[in-house]
């Protein structure tokens, strides 16, 4: 009975079949070769110097002020979106206190995907480098600003228009390489 | 001055690396066996020599040596030792010297233990593991100097983040470069075995071990470092689909599928394409995933020191090792004489099946991971891929694996009819449907009805299996424990990683349909409950650890009524670092883990608590270590130790057949 049975493993595949693997290998190191040339912490071209979108935001807990779109008018700030779900978040956070301290820029903090409670705790654990910080629970505000993850930080001008975003934790090098002399830049300009 | 010691082996450990990928490939050409015996020698001076710079990067960071920069960024003087020491693979540079440490080991293992090994083929082998080492190595030294000194160097160093100071963390990063390093030694092998053009079952029995120590390796990593994310990130989360999980994940499900395949060239000489293509299909993810974590084109949660000079780099070894090795398969392949043919109804077609099965979901978790840069790279629009996604997509290909994996077994080599293999599934099939159904109206949950009737099918079918393996109730009992006590090893083994699938499968579906949690703001005396358990806040008292300051919250646990005793949960505070850790106050049990955190202090006299109800949350770590306690008992069978390969009988199962039929 076994000797009538269907042989599949007899029968022979056509001799191209052995070009798939190596064609499907050249398609994926194709992508990774232009996903290498772009930033992902890139914004879409689209948003720069746009101004922010209205927004107000929930409270994170009664001793954290809400944050209001007219909150970051005035001075040149630093919005920083993060999340208590989120590990980067966490290695990016000394450098964010850091800021905070030296007075260099006021940072604004978007809670994204979160919920007030774990976000309160979140700052408390880690410490608040906010002016003030609101909660985006259901990604009001992230979807309007283009956000694809977190951490991820926009540099916004007095008027409130977005002039650089900044994907993935910032880190001294990118703090002190990129953001300060655009910081500098901008302040200079406006005055 | 261990600096540049360090630095100085590392060259020396690229030119022997280089030697070794080039004598004896020349000498395997020429056939002289002076010229292929270099391997040896230089695949052991190579390890020895990582293995020192590997030293001299532990000790600098043991005695703090800041004026090398790795150290200085990322140790500090007042971490433990232990941590000091661990730090030294917590970074990119050092991280990168393990893994190709890693490498040389493999390597050199094959020197020493592969003395059965045919000559030519062993040299062939080692060039092209010296091969991957060159680049590797050359990567190291050219963008990733863990020995680039700092001038001058600081008084103190700052890295100490509390969060990563964890025994669970120390151990996970070596276990896995164990695991999908170690798969370099199959991809060596299928290399030299294209370029020898032979593939028997001798080869098979070679390169089997070695495929099942990594991916024991890997399994142990995987599992360690979900049980890691449970407890210190306290999110209570096992599971997160991050594309650096996703890394180590893909290696493993293809691993498998290689596992099962090159156990059908072993026995039958068939599939022998198919396990050469797995094997240089599952170094490549291992590749890929390197190139993922280490070049940033992917942000993750886990994205730390990204470099696009090294992705290209990395990119470009793609491109050289699995772009020249699939090449060769395809020129080769034709050449490799095949096995004797199988029906699709066989022991060899419901491998073939579930091998299918596992390609398909290896190709889902690489979809869902590189989606966004795809998206990126057609549109220019950033998207993100969740959990959502997989859940659709990998959950139901699991369920199909469970319900071939259940039956395989069963199968007869070669050719089997279906009336035959379904015979002994109507105990488990009846079984799984009825407590399938119960699960799904009981538990509210359709999923979860899937998810744990294909588990009960798996595991019924394992008992059925043992019991007609072992003529249980057809001969006396002592004449079965008999016939179970000269089980090969490797059956107990695949016993234990099969029943693990099926745990795995059970934690994973309760822990997703059913795990519940309530935060509430609590003083001293209040109460919360949750799926029938009571907390209530009992104490709270400050203390001081070496260097920290902790709180502690005492509750007592009540069950319906009855005193349960207690829980404890902490956190904790690090004045060097001004931060904070939760130390979540966890009760394992088999049936449902209790799980307790706290967020604020006692700031306006009270905390705001949050209780989780996490119901068989340990059977997916236990179910885990069983599938790696399986693999590894597998391998101290004798069938590995062994040196001349003999021959299976074909017919191996088929007492079972006789009896059904």
């Amino acid at each position: 009975m076994a000797e009538h049975a269907q042989d599949t493993g007899s029968r022979k595949l056509p001799r191209w079949t052995a070009l798939i693997p190596v064609g499907m290998l050249a398609i994926v190191l194709g992508f990774f070769a232009i996903g290498l040339t772009k930033d992902p912490h890139a914004l879409p071209t689209m948003m720069i110097d746009r101004p922010v979108p209205e927004f107000e935001l929930e409270p994170l807990g009664h001793e954290l002020p809400l944050l209001k779109f007219e909150d970051t008018k005035g001075e040149v700030a630093l919005v920083n979106v993060f999340g208590s779900w989120c590990v980067s978040c966490v290695a990016e956070h000394p450098e964010l206190m850091e800021i905070s301290s030296s007075g260099t820029i006021a940072i604004y903090g978007v809670d994204w995907r979160d919920t007030a409670f774990e976000g309160r705790s979140w700052l408390e654990r880690y410490g608040n480098p906010y002016k003030k910080v609101g909660l985006d629970a259901d990604s009001k505000l992230a979807i309007d600003l283009g956000v694809s993850g977190a951490p991820e930080s926009f540099v916004v001008d007095a008027d409130g228009r977005i002039r650089y975003k900044h994907i993935g934790p910032i880190t001294p090098e990118v703090w002190n390489e990129t953001l300060l002399p655009l910081i500098r830049e901008i302040e200079m300009g406006e005055q | 001055m261990i600096g540049e010691a360090g630095l100085f082996c590392l060259i020396l450990a690229l030119t022997t690396a280089l030697v070794q990928a080039t004598i004896p490939m020349w000498g395997a050409y020429v056939r002289r066996p002076r010229l292929m015996a270099v391997a040896d020698s230089a695949a052991i001076v190579q390890f020895v020599l990582l293995a020192i710079a590997f030293g001299c990067l532990v000790t600098a960071f043991a005695q703090s040596d800041f004026s090398l920069k790795v150290v200085a960024a990322n140790s500090h003087t007042m971490k433990p030792l232990f941590y000091k020491v661990t730090a030294a693979w917590g970074q990119h540079e050092g991280s990168m010297l393990l893994w190709v440490l890693v490498l040389a080991l493999f390597g050199a293992a094959v020197a020493v233990f592969g003395t059965n090994l045919p000559a030519t083929f062993k040299a062939r082998t080692l060039a092209i593991q010296g091969l991957i080492g060159v680049a590797f190595l050359a990567f190291i030294i050219f963008t990733s100097n863990p020995f680039a000194r700092l001038n001058p160097a600081p008084f103190e160093g700052n890295g100490f983040n509390p969060l990563l100071q964890d025994p669970g963390l120390a151990f996970h990063p070596p276990m896995l470069y164990l695991g999908y390093v170690g798969f370099s030694i199959a991809y060596s092998f299928s290399v030299a075995a294209l370029i020898e053009g032979r593939v028997d079952a001798a080869w098979a029995r070679w390169v089997r071990p070695w495929v099942l120590a990594s991916w024991c390796f890997l399994t142990i990593g995987i599992t360690a470092g979900s049980l890691w994310a449970y407890y210190e990130l306290g999110w209570g989360g096992w599971w997160f689909w991050d594309p650096v999980e996703n890394a180590s994940f893909m290696p493993w499900l293809i691993g498998t599928a290689l596992l099962h395949s090159a156990l059908v060239v072993e026995r039958r000489h068939a599939l022998v394409n198919w396990t050469l293509l797995l094997s240089i299909l599952t170094f490549t993810l291992s590749l890929i995933g390197t190139f993922l974590v280490r070049s940033g084109v992917l942000t993750s949660v886990h994205a730390f020191a990204v470099d696009p000079a090294r992705g290209v780099f990395i990119l470009a070894m793609i491109l050289l090792a699995s772009g020249g090795a699939l090449a060769l398969y395809a020129v080769r392949s034709g050449a490799v004489k095949q096995g004797p043919p199988f029906a699709g109804v066989s022991r060899e077609g419901g491998i073939l099946a579930n091998n299918l099965l596992l390609l398909c979901a290896t190709a889902v978790v690489f979809l869902g991971t590189f989606y966004p840069l795809i998206i990126d790279a057609l549109t220019h629009d950033k998207i993100s891929v969740g959990p959502p996604y997989f859940d659709m997509t990998f959950a139901p290909l699991m369920l199909v694996v469970a319900a071939i994996m259940a039956v395989g077994p069963f199968l007869r080599w070669r050719s089997d009819s279906l009336r035959a293999a379904s015979a002994p599934m109507r105990i488990p099939g009846v079984a799984a449907i009825l407590i399938g159904s119960l699960v799904a109206i009981f538990g509210k949950s359709l999923p979860a009805g899937l998810g744990i009737g294909f588990a009960t099918f798996v595991i019924i079918g394992l008992i059925v299996w043992l019991v007609k393996r072992t003529r249980l109730g057809q001969i006396p009992f002592a004449r079965s424990v008999f016939l179970a006590a000269a089980f090969p090893r490797a059956t107990w083994g695949f016993l234990s990683a099969h029943l693990g699938f099926a745990v795995v499968m059970i934690g994973a579906t309760a822990m997703t349909a059913w795990q519940s949690e309530t935060v509430s703001f609590m003083k001293i005396g209040d109460t919360i409950s949750l799926s029938g358990y009571e907390l209530s806040l009992n104490s709270a008292t400050i203390s001081n650890g070496p260097n920290y300051q902790a709180e502690q919250l005492v509750f007592a646990v009540s069950h319906h009524g009855h005193p349960d005793g207690s829980l404890e949960t902490e956190r904790r505070y690090y004045p060097e670092r001004d931060s904070f850790t939760t130390e979540a106050g966890i009760r394992p049990g088999v049936f449902a883990n209790l799980y307790v955190a706290y967020g604020e202090s006692g700031r306006i006299d009270g905390y705001t608590v949050r209780f989780n109800h996490h119901p068989f949350a340990m059977w997916i770590w236990t179910g885990g270590f069983m599938i790696a306690g399986g693999g590894l008992f597998s391998l101290t069978d004798r069938r590995f130790r062994i040196s001349a390969p003999h021959k299976i009988r074909a017919d191996r199962g088929t007492p079972i057949q006789s009896e059904v039929a």
